[in-house]
């Protein structure tokens, strides 16, 4: 079984700081992580091939020093890493990310085995789109299986897989068949730690590079920039609510007094709320 | 594959780490260095100021590349009371120099760079793996370690213990002792995010030079410490230290310490506007040349902050680490090169070496300080600075009191405060600490 | 929240005039779209939604409003159509196919592709909810067209493009995205970001029936069962008109309880601040902000949180927002209309209380079941 996994290096978006006169990020000292989600999509792949057998490989597209994130990906346990890089991607939007994704793919099909399964995470914390996934799947024809919350099944037989999915107000129940593509929700499944051994080879692997050209992409116009139907024409802060909370006061006074203060305040703001809670009201737990 | 031996395993990928692992590795010897930290220098704290001379012996160009926040031209020492400073401010265009002397990093970006730099030597590194314990054989001889993922002990001819500060391993193993509370400070530090514009502008700073304060006086309430601001091209550095000894016995917060010293009405000035990130909490070593440990056994070694080796008179700790890095790495090459085994005997040339460098010197230089400043805090860090305000006060203001009288008054109150005996008693000390 | 307010941008300078590059066989786009997601009978509220923006953006454009319609022959799509008119429809395309009962993705994917193909809309909408993220990213990849994700704002600009305003970097930053030289112009937007517009009782107007066919023995995944999360009545926390919520500042546990008695008191429903969900205090669908849910609801009252930039932008929308926290410099109080600078842990039994006493006549209706 062959499993591929892709991944994206990001900035720790919980320490990004924008900077308060020109609106652009301030970089310095942000630091970057595996995109979180995309770990729960590794540890059900190792978990799928501790199981079942086979290979995984994680594969990213990102600057140079995204090597980092796959070293780690090693360390996790995965067995081989694949960087996508050159200048050629810079500027990419969705489409053009789920293109050169879905060529090396395939070029990674042609050298180390046909994918019975490629993984993604639900959405990445800076891009945020959760479309990169299916565009990889539309490309490389592939069944697509999204938001998946756990893999309950494999029949290498067969070829049948059973996930469960969520969806809105509840859980479907699907089967399908190899190849597919999954994008995997946050979980229970944290992501193991690597023993000794897997932390030493990953130390020492050599991370394969390839360029758009080595990617087997012959087509560089549909990359990058170029290749992106999207552009960011402006990027702004958010206008500020210009008046901050009115503060009930609660010098020297008794819980309950401010409670009720609270409570009057609150219906004078909103005097309509009022009848509608002392009205019919159904309580949900 | 954990059958394999290393030359030496090195503990610790912050500034001493790096500095014996790149020395080591760059010798050709196979060297595997461990972190506990997620990435190299994501545990560390730092001021932090970078002096470059003694990276500069390690890695000649490391200019090119490294990532360095701003060069320093300009440097102050306050002394400060509730409500003002007294200082002293030395700038200086000289320090625009091709190569300048000092700079300020920031750690988390700077390790990284170093880590980098040890790789490309050739040393292997593993992050996120903590060394839990040193293995010894029936002779007590250090022969590897056990660490926190699943495996045997990995085994090396020689380990380099530099874990820093806390120094458990060598703990645990009896080759030190736990630090006493007066022979370490407990800083606190803060990030505060500006525009570099902002900065620039604040402190007087075109283009990439940078500016440090220094303050001493009731910021630290009668403790023994240290408050520091440094300017870094977005951001400032704030943080105050005190003796832990002295923590302890006034009950004083470290972070209400910081959070004054950030109201004190010089400083909120140069940080308004500022938003805060990272809070951190570190030990520095203060004991200086009295408290430091056996350096060498059999099988191991101890350099920077473990071993004590920071000099707190001058605010000095990372170039003693790299340079102590670097000097047990050579040691440890030349007794390979001979194909000598790493025994006691064999390894005391590290400390020899050791000897003979500015890092003993330095430190046996200052060797009374410590004592000095711990018994004496009260008088150092609060009678003397607010005396000083006073007379500083008293000399500018003008008021239609003559100037003898102001200067009468500034001797009383000299003497009130502290006896002729004990002023006269303090400087002698004071001097002879520094001689 | 700022975006909606905030005017279109400024014209495009880069890539000016960018309607009239437009390549010839994309020129005769035209119209809105709006996809009406229908799922087990019910048709998810954030369509309705999205017909108010969508009605707006048609006027602007002076073209018509659609509702794109897929599912099973029978009362409920039909139900589906005649909602369409009532929140502003000029018409709607209807798909009926016993093959679309549930979501799938191929066969959705392959309707909704084939019908923009045929009916060349030049902006198409879809919910930013789990269907619809699966949806829009297979319609837009065949097409090769742009999308646009969670958009917070759209607007059209002077020459007839669409603006899609999103956050970026975590909520920190706003941008404005444009999709050139393709059609459709494709978006997604959050349950509740958009306001609810009014209900009319517009008649059903012209439905357009597209013929489209595909075959069950085509469609590899097969749909063996559903497991409703619905065990009491209906716990949607994105549509309830109270929301009582606890962060970090309750401590522990335990304290939740102080959080959902006071949402029980008054009829609301509760939520959590993420690191919360982290803990394992509460489920995830109870986390409310960039990567939970957006409420929306009259009343949001926050207990021990602190504001961050990715819990405000899922709250931004709530009419009237109270906050709760010891820290007097806490963010939230940047964006609560109404604060309070106490211990959340002793004060809020004082507000259950406060408001038992304040609802109490009508109270007693509800001590019967
Ligand atoms: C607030 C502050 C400001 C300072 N300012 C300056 C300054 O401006 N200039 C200056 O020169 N010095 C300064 N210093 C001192 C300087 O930071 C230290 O002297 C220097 O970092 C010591 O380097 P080191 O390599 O010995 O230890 P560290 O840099 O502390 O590195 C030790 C490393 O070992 C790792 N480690 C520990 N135990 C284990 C284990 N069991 N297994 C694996 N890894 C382990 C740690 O994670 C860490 O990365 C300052 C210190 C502080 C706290
Ligand atoms: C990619 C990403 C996505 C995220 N998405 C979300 C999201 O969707 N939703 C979300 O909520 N967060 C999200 N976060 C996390 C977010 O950045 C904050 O960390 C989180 O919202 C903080 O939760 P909190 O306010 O409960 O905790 P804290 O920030 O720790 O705040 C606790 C507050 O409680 C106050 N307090 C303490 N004790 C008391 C007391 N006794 N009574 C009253 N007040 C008290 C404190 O003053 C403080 O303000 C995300 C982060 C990232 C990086
Ligand atoms: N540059 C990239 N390299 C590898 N995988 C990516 C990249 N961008 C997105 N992905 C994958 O696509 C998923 C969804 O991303 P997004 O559409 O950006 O939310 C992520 O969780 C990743 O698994």
């Amino acid at each position: 079984m062959h499993i591929v996994v892709c991944i994206k290096q990001v900035p720790d978006s919980a320490q990004i700081r924008v900077h308060p006169v020109t609106n652009t990020i301030m970089r310095q000292g942000v630091p970057t992580i595996i995109n979180p989600y995309d770990l729960f999509a590794l540890e059900q792949a190792l978990q799928v091939r501790d199981h079942h057998g086979g290979e995984v490989t994680v594969l990213t597209m990102g600057p140079p020093m995204a090597e980092e994130s796959l070293r780690k990906a090693l360390t996790y346990g995965a067995d081989r890493a694949i960087l996508l890089t050159d200048r050629h991607f810079a500027g990419s939007d969705t489409l053009a990310t789920s293109f050169a994704l879905s060529q090396a793919i395939a070029k990674i099909g042609n050298s180390f085995g046909s994918p019975d399964i490629v993984f993604t995470g639900k959405q990445t914390i800076d891009g945020d789109t959760a479309q990169v996934g299916p565009g990889i799947a539309k490309r490389l024809d592939l069944v697509q299986l999204t938001y998946v919350a756990k893999v309950t099944s494999i029949d290498l037989r067969t070829r049948a897989i059973t996930v469960e999915r969520r969806s809105e107000g509840g859980t479907h129940v699907l089967k399908s068949e190899l190849p597919c593509l999954i994008t995997m929700l946050e979980g229970s499944n944290a992501i193991r730690r690597g023993s000794l051994d897997d932390a030493l080879r990953a130390a020492r692997s050599e991370i394969v590079k390839w360029n758009a050209v080595e990617a087997g992409i012959e087509d560089i116009t549909k990359c990058g920039l170029r290749g992106s139907p999207t552009v960011v024409k402006r990027v702004f802060a958010p206008t500020p609510r210009e008046q901050k909370a009115v503060q009930i006061d609660t010098v020297e006074k008794a819980v309950q007094d401010v409670a009720n203060e609270l409570v009057t305040s609150i219906f004078a703001h909103q005097p309509a709320l009022e009848h509608e809670l002392s009205s019919t009201r159904s309580v949900s737990r | 594959m954990t059958e394999e031996r290393f030359d030496a395993i090195v503990v610790g990928a912050g500034m001493s780490g790096n500095a014996a692992a790149y020395t080591m590795a760059s010798r050709g010897l196979k060297v595997l260095q461990l972190e506990r930290g997620e990435y190299p220098g994501s545990k560390n704290v730092q001021g932090a100021i970078l002096y470059a001379n003694m990276l500069e012996t390690i890695i000649p160009d490391f200019r090119d590349d490294a990532p360095l926040e701003r060069h320093l031209v300009e440097q102050r020492f306050w002394v400060t009371d509730d409500t003002s400073h007294t200082g002293m401010h030395y700038r200086s265009d000289d320090f625009n120099e091709p190569a300048p002397n000092r700079y300020t990093i920031i750690r988390a970006q700077f390790d990284k760079w170093f880590s980098r730099k040890v790789r490309a030597a050739g040393a292997i590194v593993l992050c996120e793996t903590t060394v839990t314990e040193l293995a010894l054989d029936a002779a007590g001889k250090v022969i590897g370690v056990h660490t926190d993922r699943a495996g045997s002990v990995i085994h090396a001819d020689v380990v380099v213990l530099a874990e820093g500060v806390n120094g458990l391993l060598g703990t645990r193993a009896r080759f030190r002792k736990v630090p006493k509370p007066e022979a370490v400070a407990l800083a606190v530090k803060e990030m505060h995010f500006l525009p570099e514009e902002v900065i620039n502008e604040r402190f007087g700073l075109p283009g990439d030079q940078g500016c440090v304060i220094e303050a001493a006086g009731t910021i630290s309430r009668g403790m023994a410490g240290l408050g520091f601001l440094y300017t870094n091209k977005e951001s400032i550095s704030l943080g105050i230290g005190c003796l832990v000894s002295h923590f302890a016995a006034t009950l004083e917060s470290p972070y209400a310490l910081l959070d004054a010293f950030k109201n004190h009405p010089s400083i909120r000035p140069l940080l308004a506007g500022s938003e805060i990130k990272e809070y951190a909490a570190h030990l520095i070593p203060e004991g200086g040349f009295k408290a430091i440990p056996q350096l060498f056994g059999d099988g191991w070694v101890v350099v920077g902050d473990a071993a004590q080796l920071n000099n707190a008179v001058h605010r000095e700790g990372s170039n003693l680490a790299m340079t102590s890095g670097r000097i047990a790495g050579e040691a440890i090459a030349a007794i390979k090169s001979r194909k000598h085994p790493m025994t006691s005997d064999n390894l005391s040339l590290y400390k020899a070496m050791l000897d003979k460098s500015f890092v003993l010197k330095d430190l046996r230089k200052y060797k009374d300080m410590p004592a000095l400043l711990h018994t004496n805090s009260r008088n150092f860090f609060t009678t003397y600075p607010q005396l000083m305000s006073q007379a500083a006060q008293n000399f500018v203001r003008v008021d239609g009191t003559p100037k003898i009288e102001k200067e009468r008054a500034t001797t009383a109150a000299l003497i009130k405060a502290r006896s002729r005996w004990g002023l006269v008693s303090d400087a002698v000390r004071l001097a002879l600490a520094w001689r | 929240m700022g975006t909606r307010k905030s005017k279109a941008p400024p014209p495009a300078q880069a890539r000016a005039s960018m309607k009239k590059d437009l390549p010839e066989q994309f020129r005769d786009y035209r119209h809105v779209w709006v996809f009406m997601e229908l799922e087990r009978g019910h048709v998810h509220p954030v369509s309705f939604e999205l017909l108010g923006e969508g009605r707006r953006l048609a006027d602007q454009l002076g073209v018509q409003l659609a509702g794109i319609i897929l599912g099973p022959p029978g009362d409920s799509t039909l139900h589906a159509a005649a909602e369409a008119f009532a929140y502003g429809a000029d018409l709607v395309y209807l798909v009926e196919e016993p093959l679309l009962t549930d979501y799938r993705n191929e066969p959705f994917a392959n309707a909704l592709t084939d019908l923009v193909i045929t009916h060349k809309p030049e902006i198409l909408l879809l919910g930013a909810t789990t269907l619809g993220r699966d949806l829009a990213g297979s319609v837009a990849t065949t097409l090769l067209t742009g999308l646009t994700a969670d958009c917070t704002g759209l607007d059209v600009d002077e020459d007839g493009s669409l603006a899609a305003t999103r956050p970026t970097f975590g909520g920190s930053l706003l941008c404005t995205i444009y999709t050139l030289n393709c059609r459709p112009q494709m978006a997604t937007v959050r349950p509740r970001v958009m306001r609810m517009p009014q209900r009319s009782n517009k008649p059903i107007g012209r439905v357009i029936r597209h013929d489209w066919r595909m075959l069950e023995e085509d469609i590899v995944t097969k749909v063996v069962g559903f497991l409703s999360d619905d065990r009491s009545g209906n716990a949607n926390l994105a549509y309830a008109d109270v929301v009582v919520a606890g962060g970090l500042g309750l401590s522990n546990a335990e304290n939740l309880l102080l959080i959902k008695d006071l949402a029980l008191t008054i009829g609301g429903d509760y939520g959590c601040s993420r690191p919360l969900v982290q803990k394992g205090w509460m489920p995830a669908d109870r986390q409310i902000g960039q990567t939970g849910k957006t409420i929306r609801p009259k009343l949001y009252i926050a207990a021990g949180i602190s504001g961050a930039v990715q819990h405000r932008v899922g709250v931004e929308g709530a009419d009237l927002i109270v906050a709760i926290n010891t820290d007097p410099h806490a963010p939230i109080f940047d964006f609560a209309h109404v604060g309070v600078v106490t211990d959340a842990v002793s004060f809020l039994p004082a507000l259950t209380e406060a408001f038992t006493r304040r609802l109490a006549p009508a109270n007693r209706l509800r001590l019967v079941n």
